[in-house]
C-alpha cells in the first residue's frame, strides 16, 4: 500500500466511524436530536403561566381587543375544534394558542417573520375550557379569550 | 411513507391566505388502543414552516392538541399571485414532508 492510498483509507475510516456515531445518537435520542427548534419544555408545562414564562420569559399579558378569535361557541366533538386567530396589531412577532383547561396548554406556537397576524388549525379539547391566545409584538404580549363549550371530549378515550 | 399534502391559496380580507393540509395521525401519545389496551404511541407534527419566495414567512411549533389531519392557515400581507411557496414539516418520529406552490388567489 502506497502512501497515499494509506492516507485515504484512514480518512475513509475516521469519516464512516463519524456517520455511525451520529447515526446511532441519532437512534437514541430521536426526540431531542429532531427537534432541537421545538420548545419541549413550554409544551410540557402544565399551567399557562409557565407555558409564556418559558416561551416569553414573563407572563405579564395585556388584555387586547385586537386579538381576535373566531370559534365556535359549542363544539360538538372536541377532537376537532375550527379555530382561527386574527390580529390587527402591527408587527405580531409571534402567536401562541393554548387550551387551559388541556392537561398540557400549549397548543401550538408561531412565529412570523413576515406573515400576516393570522392562524387557523384545528384543535382537540378536552372539556369545555377558555381558549387563550397570546400575541408578542415590540416586546409586549397581547391576550385575548375565549370560552368553547365542548359536549365530547378530544383527549384520551 | 410519503404522506399526503395538499395547499390551496385564496384571497380572505386582501390578504393571500395559504390553507396546507397534511395526512398525519397526529397520535398524542394518551390514548389507548380499546382491544389491547396498550398506549398508543405519540405521534404528531412539531414544525411547519412556510417559505415565501425562498425567505421563511412562518414557523409553527405544533403540540399534540392539533387535531388530525391538520388543516392550518396563514396569511401572506404581501403576497402576490405568481410568487412561490413552500411548506415543510417534521414530525416527532423523524418523518417529514413538504409541498411546492405557487399563488394563486
Amino acid at each position: 500500500m502506497s502512501n497515499l492510498n494509506r492516507r485515504k483509507f484512514i480518512k475513509g475510516t475516521v469519516a464512516s466511524s463519524a456517520v455511525l456515531a451520529a447515526a446511532a445518537a441519532g437512534l437514541l435520542t430521536p426526540v431531542s436530536a429532531m427537534a432541537a427548534s421545538w420548545p419541549k419544555k413550554a409544551f410540557s408545562s402544565k399551567k399557562v403561566g409557565l407555558v409564556l414564562k418559558s416561551l416569553y420569559g414573563s407572563d405579564q399579558v395585556i388584555e387586547s381587543k385586537d386579538v381576535k378569535i373566531r370559534a365556535p361557541i359549542q363544539a360538538e366533538n372536541g377532537s376537532v375544534v375550527p379555530f382561527s386567530i386574527k390580529t390587527t396589531i402591527p408587527n405580531p412577532e409571534a402567536i401562541t394558542i393554548m387550551v387551559t383547561a388541556n392537561a398540557m396548554p400549549l397548543t401550538a406556537n408561531i412565529k412570523l417573520p413576515s406573515a400576516g397576524g393570522y392562524f387557523s388549525a384545528r384543535i382537540k379539547m378536552a372539556k369545555t375550557s377558555d381558549v387563550q391566545v397570546v400575541v408578542k409584538s415590540g416586546g409586549k404580549l397581547y391576550s385575548s379569550k375565549a370560552k368553547i363549550k365542548v359536549t365530547v371530549g378530544g383527549c384520551g378515550g | 411513507m410519503a404522506r399526503k399534502m395538499k395547499v390551496r391559496t385564496r384571497t380572505q380580507d386582501g390578504m393571500v391566505e395559504v390553507l396546507v393540509l397534511v395526512s398525519h395521525p397526529m397520535e398524542t401519545g394518551l390514548r389507548k388502543d380499546k382491544k389491547t389496551k396498550k398506549v398508543i404511541p405519540a405521534h404528531w407534527i412539531q414544525n411547519m414552516s412556510l417559505m415565501h419566495n425562498g425567505k421563511l414567512a412562518a414557523e409553527a411549533n405544533l403540540g399534540i392538541a392539533v387535531s388530525e389531519d391538520p388543516l392550518l392557515g396563514f396569511r401572506l400581507p404581501k403576497a402576490k399571485n405568481g410568487d412561490k411557496i413552500k411548506i415543510t414539516w417534521k414530525d416527532n418520529k423523524g418523518e417529514s414532508g413538504e409541498i411546492s406552490a405557487v399563488v394563486d388567489a
